[in-house]
C-alpha cells in the first residue's frame, strides 16, 4: 500500500508544481498495463468460483453439454436444495444440513472457549510475570510449529483412556488446545503494548486477577477479539482431520460430510449438487471474510503498532 | 478526609536479579508530611515508590504504614492510593466509573460511592466532566481525574509518580498549586516522586535527594538549597546550577584559587576547618557584583549576558579561568567584554572536600 502511495508522489518527474504537490493521476500507458494485469489476475483467481456458481445453478442436462464457463440457460436452485436436504452420504440421504448443524455445535463452544483461554493466558503472561513465564511462552510457540498429525494418535489414546472417546466435548477440547498458541500470542502481544501503569492502577484499586481481566483488559481488547473470532471461526470451520478423528460418527462436521457427498457416487456424478454443497460449506468463511475485512486489518494493525 | 499515616521504611533492599537498586534504605515519614523523592532517572526513586505501593516485592527489610507492617500486604490493603505519570485511566470507562471502580470492587455501598465521587469531583472541578470518557479530556483534566480516583479511596498515604511530567509548563504550574492546596486541605501523608527540582522545592516539607539508590540528603527544601551535604546535591538542585571553583582551603581561613583569595571567616564549617584541596560552591544569586562587591572584589570578565525578564544572568570568567554565572538585577548595565568586580559572602558559600563524593566541609 505504502509503496503504491510513494510511487504516486514520485511519478511525474520534472513536474513544475513543486516536489510534493498532489495532482490528478493521468492514465499513462504504464497505468493501463497495470490495470489490465490486475484485471486478468483477478479474473484468473475468480474463475473457479465462477465455474462453481454457474455449475450449481445448471441442470445435469445442461452440464453434459460441456460449456463449463457459460452462464446457465435456465438458472435453478434445485441442486442447492438437494445438496442441503437430500444428498446422500453413504447410506443416509439427509443432505449436508446435518453436517452444517454439527459444525455449528462444534464451532460455537470451540471459538468461545479457545479465545477465553488464549486471551487469559496472554494476559497472565504479559502482566503477571510469573517465574518462568518466558520459558513457558517460548515452549508454547515451539509446540505451535509441530505438525498436527504428530499429536493425533497420542491424543486419541489419551481421550480413550480418560473415557471421553469421540464426542463434541472432545473436539471442543482439541480445538481449544490447538488454538491456544495462536490466541495466546495474539493477546499477549496486544496486552504487552498497553501501559503497565494501567495494570498497576487496577491493582491499587484492589481489582483481582479476574476483575482486571474482564472489566479493564477485555473491554480494551475488542479489536483483538474480532481478529481472534475471525481466525478461529474460519480455522475451525475449515478443519477436516480433527473433526473426522475426534468428533465421532454422529457429529461429523460439514467438511467431512461434504467429502462424503462428493465421494459417494451412485450412477452418474451430480456435479451441480457437488458444487452447491461445496458452496454451502464455504459460505460461512466467505461471509466472515467479506463482513469483517475492515476489522481484520484494524486488529492486525492495532497489534503491530503501539497505541 | 483526615486520615494520616506515618510511613516507616526499614532497611529496605530491592534487587532485580544481580542488580541492586536499593540497598538497606531507611526513611521515616511523619503523618501528614509532604515528602518529595528527587533525583535523576535511574536513581531508584520510582522503585522506592513502587515498593511502598506494594507493586514491587522488596528483597529485604520491612515496610510499615500507619503502624502496621505491610511488607507483604497487597497494594489495596496498605492504605495507599497512587497517581501515575501516564494517568493510567481506564480508557473504556467514564470519568465517574474510573473514580468509582476501586470502591465498587471493594464492595462499598452505592450511596457512599456516590457521595465520595461527588465530593472528589467537586474538589477537583470535575463535576461537569463526569460522564465523559478519558479520550475526550485534555491532559490536565486526565491527571485531575487520576488524582480524583486516588482521593475517593480516602487513605492515609497518597503516592505520586511524576504526575506532572506529561503536562506542558503552564498546566504543570497550575496543577502543582492544586496539589499543594489539596495537601493543605486533606492533611494526608504524601510521597511524591519527581526529577523536577522546582516541584520538589515548592511542594515538599522535606526533600529526599536520591542518587544510585541512596538518599543523599533528607532535609527541608531551604536546607537542601542552602546547605547541600555534598557536591551531587549541590549540583542537582538549583537552576542555573551552582558555580564550582577548585582550590585550597588555607589555615588562615581563606579559599585560595588561582592568584586570588576568598575569605571564609563567617562560614559555618561542619567540623574543625582543616587545610587542604577543596571545591568552593556558590549559587549565581549569592554572588555580589558591581558596587555591592566591596573592596576585596575579584575582577570577572563578562562573556555573555542573558536577560531573563525578572533578572539577568551573566556568564563570566574568573582570572584563573573558572566560569562563574551571576544572577543580577534586570536593569544591570553590563555588556559582554566588561570587567565586573565580584565577591562571595562567606555565609552563602558551600565548601566541599576533594573526595569523589565531595562532602560538605
Amino acid at each position: 500500500m505504502s509503496g503504491a502511495a510513494a510511487m504516486q508522489t514520485m511519478s511525474p518527474p520534472g513536474d513544475a508544481g513543486g516536489p510534493r504537490s498532489a495532482r490528478p493521476v493521468r492514465m499513462t500507458p504504464a497505468r493501463w498495463g497495470l490495470y489490465a494485469f490486475l484485471a486478468i489476475t483477478a479474473a484468473f483467481f475468480l474463475l473457479p468460483l465462477w465455474v462453481m456458481v454457474v455449475t450449481s445453478l445448471k441442470t445435469m442436462n445442461e452440464i453434459r453439454l460441456g460449456a463449463i464457463i457459460a452462464p446457465p440457460l435456465a438458472p435453478t436452485l434445485e441442486a442447492w436444495a438437494k445438496a442441503w436436504s437430500s444428498a446422500c452420504t453413504g447410506l443416509a440421504c439427509d443432505g449436508i444440513r446435518v453436517g452444517f448443524w454439527n459444525s455449528v455445535k462444534i464451532l460455537v463452544p470451540s471459538v468461545f472457549i479457545s479465545i477465553l483461554v488464549g486471551s487469559m493466558t496472554g494476559y497472565a503472561l504479559s502482566f503477571w510475570r510469573v517465574p518462568g513465564a518466558n520459558v513457558l511462552f517460548t515452549a508454547m510457540m515451539i509446540v505451535a510449529f509441530i505438525p498436527y498429525q504428530v499429536f493425533i494418535y497420542p491424543l486419541v489414546r489419551v481421550f480413550a483412556f480418560i473415557g471421553l472417546g469421540q464426542s463434541i466435548a472432545t473436539i471442543v477440547i482439541v480445538h481449544t488446545i490447538f488454538g491456544l498458541p495462536t490466541m495466546t500470542l495474539l493477546f499477549r502481544n496486544y496486552f504487552s503494548s498497553l501501559p503497565i501503569e494501567l495494570f498497576k492502577a487496577a491493582r491499587i484499586d484492589g481489582a483481582s486477577f479476574y476483575q482486571i481481566f474482564f472489566r479493564i483488559m477485555m473491554p480494551m481488547a475488542t479489536p483483538m477479539i474480532v481478529v481472534a473470532v475471525i481466525l478461529q471461526v474460519t480455522g475451525i470451520w475449515n478443519d477436516f482431520i480433527l473433526g473426522l478423528v475426534f468428533a465421532g460418527r454422529e457429529n461429523l462436521p460439514m467438511t467431512v460430510q461434504l467429502n462424503n457427498i462428493v465421494a459417494s457416487v451412485q450412477g452418474e456424478r451430480e456435479y451441480n449438487v457437488d458444487m452447491a454443497a461445496t458452496m454451502l460449506t464455504a459460505l460461512l468463511p466467505l461471509v466472515v471474510y467479506f463482513g469483517s475485512g475492515r476489522w481484520f486489518v484494524r486488529g492486525i494493525a492495532a497489534g503491530a503498532v503501539k497505541g | 478526609m483526615s486520615l494520616q499515616s506515618e510511613v516507616d521504611i526499614r532497611d529496605v533492599s530491592v534487587r532485580f536479579g544481580n542488580v541492586q537498586v536499593l540497598e538497606k534504605l531507611n526513611l521515616k515519614i511523619a503523618p501528614s508530611e509532604f515528602i518529595v523523592l528527587l533525583g535523576p532517572s535511574g536513581c531508584g526513586k520510582s522503585t522506592l515508590l513502587n515498593a511502598i505501593a506494594g507493586l514491587l516485592d522488596v528483597s529485604d527489610g520491612q515496610m510499615w504504614i500507619g503502624g502496621r507492617n505491610v511488607t507483604w500486604e497487597e497494594p489495596k490493603d496498605r492504605g495507599i492510593a497512587m497517581v501515575f505519570q501516564s494517568y493510567a485511566l481506564y480508557p473504556r470507562m467514564s470519568v465517574k466509573k474510573n473514580m468509582s471502580f476501586g470502591l465498587e470492587v471493594a464492595g462499598t455501598p452505592r450511596a457512599e460511592i456516590e457521595a465520595r465521587v461527588a465530593e472528589a469531583a467537586q474538589m477537583l472541578k470535575l463535576t461537569p466532566l463526569l460522564e465523559r470518557k478519558p479520550a475526550a479530556l485534555s491532559g490536565g483534566q486526565r491527571q485531575r481525574v487520576a488524582i480524583g480516583r486516588a482521593l475517593v479511596r480516602k487513605v492515609g498515604v497518597y503516592l505520586f509518580d511524576e504526575p506532572l511530567s506529561n503536562l506542558d509548563a503552564q498546566l504543570r504550574a497550575e496543577l502543582r498549586v492544586e496539589i499543594k492546596r489539596l495537601h493543605a486541605r486533606l492533611g494526608a501523608t504524601m510521597i511524591y516522586v519527581t526529577h523536577d527540582q522546582i516541584e520538589a522545592l515548592t511542594l515538599a516539607d522535606r526533600i529526599a535527594v536520591m542518587q544510585g539508590g541512596v538518599i543523599q540528603q533528607l532535609a527541608a527544601p531551604k536546607d537542601i538549597y542552602r546547605r547541600p551535604v555534598n557536591r551531587f546535591v549541590a549540583s542537582f538542585v538549583g537552576s542555573p546550577a551552582m558555580n564550582f571553583i577548585a582550590g585550597r582551603v588555607e589555615a588562615g581561613l581563606f579559599f585560595h584559587a588561582g592568584d586570588y583569595r576568598i575569605p571564609l571567616a563567617g562560614y559555618a564549617f561542619a567540623g574543625a576547618p582543616a587545610a587542604g584541596a577543596a571545591t568552593l560552591g556558590i549559587r549565581p544569586e549569592h554572588v555580589l557584583a558591581g558596587h555591592e562587591a566591596g573592596p576585596d572584589a575579584i575582577a570577572a570578565k563578562v562573556e555573555m549576558v542573558e536577560p531573563m525578564g525578572a533578572d539577568t544572568l551573566i556568564w563570566s570568567r574568573l582570572p584563573d579561568g573558572a566560569s562563574l554565572s551571576i544572577r543580577h538585577a534586570a536593569d544591570a548595565a553590563v555588556r559582554e567584554g566588561d570587567t565586573l568586580p565580584v565577591s562571595f559572602p562567606a555565609d552563602a558559600l558551600s565548601v566541599f572536600d576533594d573526595t569523589p563524593a565531595g562532602a560538605r566541609l
